[in-house]
């Protein structure tokens, strides 16, 4: 992420200074935490300049925006009414079906699928008539009443002109709808609860005051750190071969997270295009500080070192009980989805790359001979010559412990989620939304039901075009619905927003019940649970 | 003596205890039991001792925190620490198990007082405080290290930690995932089953270390963490304890200042609470160094950072701040400036004072400081002794335009890094080091490795002829020892063998 902020971890040394330079003496007061405290703060510094140019710019219509006044029924509506979910829709729905109307095939004065996913008509309708603003705001505010937790949170958006919107926020879902129809933005990224509106930070004297609270615990995987072992494909492109990638780390790091952590309310979401997002949303989460994310982070991390660093994987033995259950895991997706599918080590110079992670010389050496007489030999092959050939030729002296430890970390090498980290270390990460389009491909950033992991097709989540065209395509049924038919439950979106809604659902569900006990637990168990 | 809430003493109270006449006269104030030899401190003592008593018990601790504490100095391993402090813990502050001798309540009882007392002598400053509570924290952990198990699990029991010890039952099920968690660092199998071992369960956020770096099992959030590792939690319980009563006392000290038998006992505690490493014989001149006025800017290529920099101060601005006049002055006397060399020294390099301002305002301080003149304690003891690298991190941080202390410490990194370039380091990897140890807040570290930078070709050479003693490799914890270590070292070949060796008029290392 552009605006993610790193503590320098180098130093870079200043230029050399005169013997008698006075900036030595004159500096040489710091206090020893403040020292340690100063590279943060010039690292923040640091960060993107735009960013305080757009947000000022911004600073300025918020406040134009707010001496409008705000309805009351602005703050409310949306939230009270299941049916108003998307105010405008029945209302251009009502208009396109009046004899008034020119009786055109579509209801639109434009053909979808010439468009680009960018096209503002199109994000238009997508915004107005299909992004789900209520299910949105219920998920981040926990509760189906405004809180401090979707009043205080950072939205940023992405303009057309990709100037960036820092700390904006809003009071109800609909005023986030609203202004995201004002503006437009391509992509909108979610970020930190604060301790105050973050739109008032610079009203305040003490800049203490305006701190990141709380957010999700967040996971970012992205295809493009497997290039060095995916043969599929590479870079921005994706194919259903490599996507098994993405489905051994959802099963890996749910089952840490569910079974190790205890964490419940876990949501992956589709990024787009070659990733997926985590969204961990259980109350003891989203208020770990940064301390706690990287000890999570750290028990994470397998995989070391960059691609070129030789052997990544390098575990203590025994193997921690969390890694003996990600090989289980991982051994069959290994077979299938490594060795058959991608077949890593077909060529000679991918096939030595093994060889190097083998630990017996003369076993590498015998292996070696035997695949450069039969090029062209599958890695399924090779893999299983390992054992073969270290049962028959191995000297005494062989260690058939190292060997078996090293064909683990072969495996993990070759299976094990590649994270990046940094988005899970930083409470204040921005990470992007769920159901925004993807500028580049079009299709829609659908949350994943986990259970059904195995069935998701990434290259047919339902894109912008696409979307509009079946709202246009509907076809009434004969027997109408009780309840007026929602645009998106007439397209492929709705299993994604069903599945979102139930997930949200449980969340607050949940989360009224710790409160509820919280609360009971104050007044001395002197009140019923419910 | 002291009250339950260690704020008041009975000024009426006699020096002697009558225990029969406490006992009756007020039963809240019952004699203390010592069920465990460990301890928490938690209760502040209520019996009368003597005064005698009160400074005796409090010196006898105070000398075992002040090695433990120079052990960690010379970077000791846990081991090598316990084996050297064994004899020292047996003379000063004995504490044996329950079973094995008649002497426990006395040994407990000397214990749990003279930890009271160092409380109330160092609770007055943030960074006294900081100190007592490392070096109390290094007692305690080599104490419950060298525990009986039994004793100690049931002293863990009495804490009340806020712990679930896992029942038999659920070990068994998940023996293989905690099996995994208890073994040796050399990757060997502690135990044959896991019914040897015992496990708490807590919730992971208390024990980050171990879940990060996987050594605890871990289910549901609960992390299991296996008896060895116990001990982390333990100690870290006990710091986070001790530091937050250290809190209170130095907030009802005042309050006992009102007593004038005490005051001046706790003074001198807090005073003479040196590590021994830092007092430094004076008399070290070395053979073959021209220690003279004159020369000092040709030997300041021998100083550490703190010394070169407060000498580069008074070269540039002709004139130093009290303090670092104070710290220069006393390390010159180290190296074996003589008296009439220093006077002349200073006398030169106050450039901006007359004859006359200086023979009133500095003359007389720089005598007072080799006890030439002052009281007859002080010229007894030779004045004062050069600052030792602790003391100088820990007191008197500079203010604005002063130019004494730690640059290590007190300085912010780029202003460190240009010091560090103008005297020649600029080993991109060594300033990283540096940078890195100063985040860890091992500023010790730092001085060391730009000192084993800086001589690297000459360690070099020492190592291969086999010539450096052990002593002398160890790590530097005084500024008068890097400039003699230096010095050798520049000079090899030119220096006496004796001096190399460690004879002579060597560096002194009180033990
Ligand atoms: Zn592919």
């Amino acid at each position: 992420m552009p605006h993610s902020v790193s503590p320098v971890t180098e130093a870079s040394p200043p230029p050399a200074i005169e013997m008698d330079e006075p900036a030595v003496a004159d500096t040489a007061q710091q206090p020893i935490g403040d020292d340690i405290a100063m590279t943060d703060a010039v690292a923040i510094a640091d960060a993107p300049q735009a960013e305080e140019v757009v947000e000022d710019r911004d600073a300025e219509k918020g406040e134009k925006k707010e001496t409008s006044g705000i309805k009351l029924e602005d703050l409310f509506t949306g939230d009270s009414d299941e049916d108003d979910e998307f105010p405008n829709a029945p209302a251009k729905k009502e208009a396109a079906n009046s004899p008034n109307e020119p009786s055109s095939p579509s209801e639109f004065d434009f053909d979808p699928s010439e468009l680009t996913a960018s096209d503002p008509a199109l994000l238009r309708s997508f915004y107005q008539r299909l992004f789900p603003w209520r299910y949105l705001f219920q998920w981040l505010n926990h509760s189906p009443t405004p809180t401090l937790d979707f009043e205080h949170r950072e939205f940023v958006f992405t303009l057309p002109n990709e100037a960036w919107m820092r700390y904006q926020s809003y009071r109800s879902s609909d005023l986030l709808r609203k202004d995201v129809l004002r503006l437009m933005p391509t992509r909108i990224d979610i970020g930190p609860v604060y301790s105050t509106n973050p739109r008032e930070r610079k009203m305040l004297q003490n800049v203490a005051g305006f701190r990141p609270l709380s957010k999700e615990l967040c996971f970012d995987i992205d295809l493009t750190d497997y290039d060095d072992i995916r043969t599929c494909c590479d870079k921005a492109n994706i194919c259903n071969k490599c996507w098994q990638f993405m489905t051994m780390a959802v099963k890996v790091i749910t089952a840490v997270l569910r079974d190790d952590f205890g964490f419940k309310h876990i949501m992956w979401v589709y990024s787009g295009r070659r990733g997926i997002h985590a969204w961990v949303s259980d109350r003891t989460a989203r208020n770990m500080d940064d301390s706690k994310r990287r000890v999570i982070a750290g028990y994470l991390e397998v995989i070391t070192g960059g691609a070129q660093s030789g052997k990544r994987v390098n575990l203590r033995r025994p193997l921690h009980p969390h890694l003996v259950r990600s090989l289980d895991i991982l051994k069959g997706h290994f077979q299938e989805d490594v060795l058959e599918a991608q077949d890593p080590w077909r060529s000679s110079d991918r096939a030595e790359k093994l060889l190097q992670l083998l630990p017996d010389i003369s076993l590498r050496d015998t292996l070696r001979k035997k695949w450069d007489s039969s090029p062209g030999r599958s890695s399924s092959s090779k893999w299983a010559d390992i054992d073969a050939v270290a049962k028959t030729s191995a000297g005494k002296n062989f260690d058939a412990k190292a060997l078996l430890e090293a064909k683990q970390d072969i495996v993990l090498e070759y299976t094990y989620p590649r994270l990046d980290i940094n988005v899970s270390k930083k409470l204040n990460h921005l990470l992007k939304s769920p159901f925004v389009i993807h500028p580049g491909t079009g299709r829609v950033c659908v949350p994943i039901d986990t259970r059904k992991f195995e069935d998701f097709d990434p290259l047919s989540v339902p894109t912008l075009q696409s979307l509009i065209r079946e709202i246009d395509a509907w076809v009434e049924p004969e027997v109408k619905a009780e309840k007026p038919v929602q645009d998106w439950e007439k397209t492929s979106l709705k299993p994604y927003i069903d599945y979102f809604r139930s997930y949200v659902n449980t969340l607050m569900k949940d989360e009224r019940g710790v409160k509820v006990k919280r609360e009971r637990d104050d007044e001395g168990d002197s009140m019923e649970l419910w | 003596m002291i009250r339950q809430d260690f704020n008041r003493i009975d000024p009426k109270r006699r020096n002697t205890v009558d225990y029969r006449k406490k006992q009756f006269a007020d039963p809240s104030y019952k004699e203390t039991q010592y069920p465990h030899s460990l301890s928490f401190y938690a209760a502040p003592p209520t019996a009368d001792i003597t005064l005698e008593q009160f400074e005796q018990w409090a010196i006898d601790r105070l000398h075992v925190l002040a090695e433990l504490e120079a052990c960690s100095f010379r970077n000791k391993s846990s081991a090598e620490t316990a084996l050297h402090m064994k004899p020292l813990l047996d003379k000063y502050l004995p504490l044996d198990t329950n079973s094995s001798s008649s002497q426990v309540f006395a040994q407990r009882q000397k214990d749990h007082y003279s930890h009271f007392i160092l409380r109330l002598a160092f609770c007055s400053t943030k960074d006294m405080r900081q100190r007592f509570s490392r070096v109390e924290t290094m007692l305690f952990r080599l104490r419950f290290n060298a525990d009986d198990t039994r004793e100690r699990n049931a002293f863990i029991g009495s804490l009340n930690l806020d712990w679930e010890t896992v029942s038999d039952e659920e070990k068994r099920q998940y023996a293989a995932e905690l099996m995994a968690t208890v073994v040796s660092s050399f990757g060997k199998k502690t135990h044959q089953s896991i019914d040897d071992e015992t496990f708490c369960k807590i919730d992971w956020m208390r024990v980050p270390d171990l879940v990060e770096s996987r050594k605890v099992f871990l289910r549901a959030g609960k992390a299991y963490v296996p008896s060895k590792e116990q001990q982390s939690l333990v100690v870290t319980e006990f710091t986070a304890r001790l530091e937050k009563a250290l809190e209170l006392t130095a907030r009802a000290r005042p309050d006992l200042d009102e007593d004038d038998r005490l005051s001046p006992i706790l003074d001198h505690l807090s005073k003479s609470f040196v590590a021994p490493d830092s007092k430094y014989a004076g008399d070290s001149a070395i053979e073959g160094a021209e220690i003279t006025a004159r020369n000092i800017d040709n030997l300041a290529q021998h100083f550490p950072m703190c010394m070169s920099h407060t000498h580069r101060t008074l070269r540039r601005d002709g004139h130093l701040k009290h303090f670092g006049r104070l710290q220069y002055t006393l390390f010159l006397k180290g190296i074996g400036l003589s008296l009439d060399e220093c006077l002349t020294f200073w006398r030169q390099g106050l450039k901006k004072k007359t004859e006359d301002e200086f023979n009133k305002e500095y003359r007389y301080n720089v005598r007072h400081v080799y006890g030439d003149v002052g009281g007859d304690s002080n010229r007894r003891g030779g004045g004062y002794s050069p600052f030792s690298c602790q003391k100088i991190l820990t007191e008197h941080a500079p203010g604005a335009g002063e130019a004494h202390g730690c640059p290590y410490r007190h300085f912010n990194m780029e202003s460190l890094a240009g010091l560090l370039q103008a005297s020649g380091v600029n080993d991109r990897a060594v300033l990283q080091g540096v940078k890195e140890d100063k985040d860890k807040q091992k500023f010790h570290l730092a001085c060391n490795r730009v000192f084993e930078h800086v001589h690297r070709n000459e360690l070099k050479r020492a190592k291969d002829d086999g010539v450096m003693t052990a002593a002398q490799l160890e790590m530097i914890v005084h500024p008068n020892e890097y400039f003699k270590r230096s010095f050798l070292l520049k000079n090899m070949g030119k220096v006496s063998q004796s001096q190399r060796d460690g004879g002579g008029g060597d560096v002194k290392i009180e033990e």
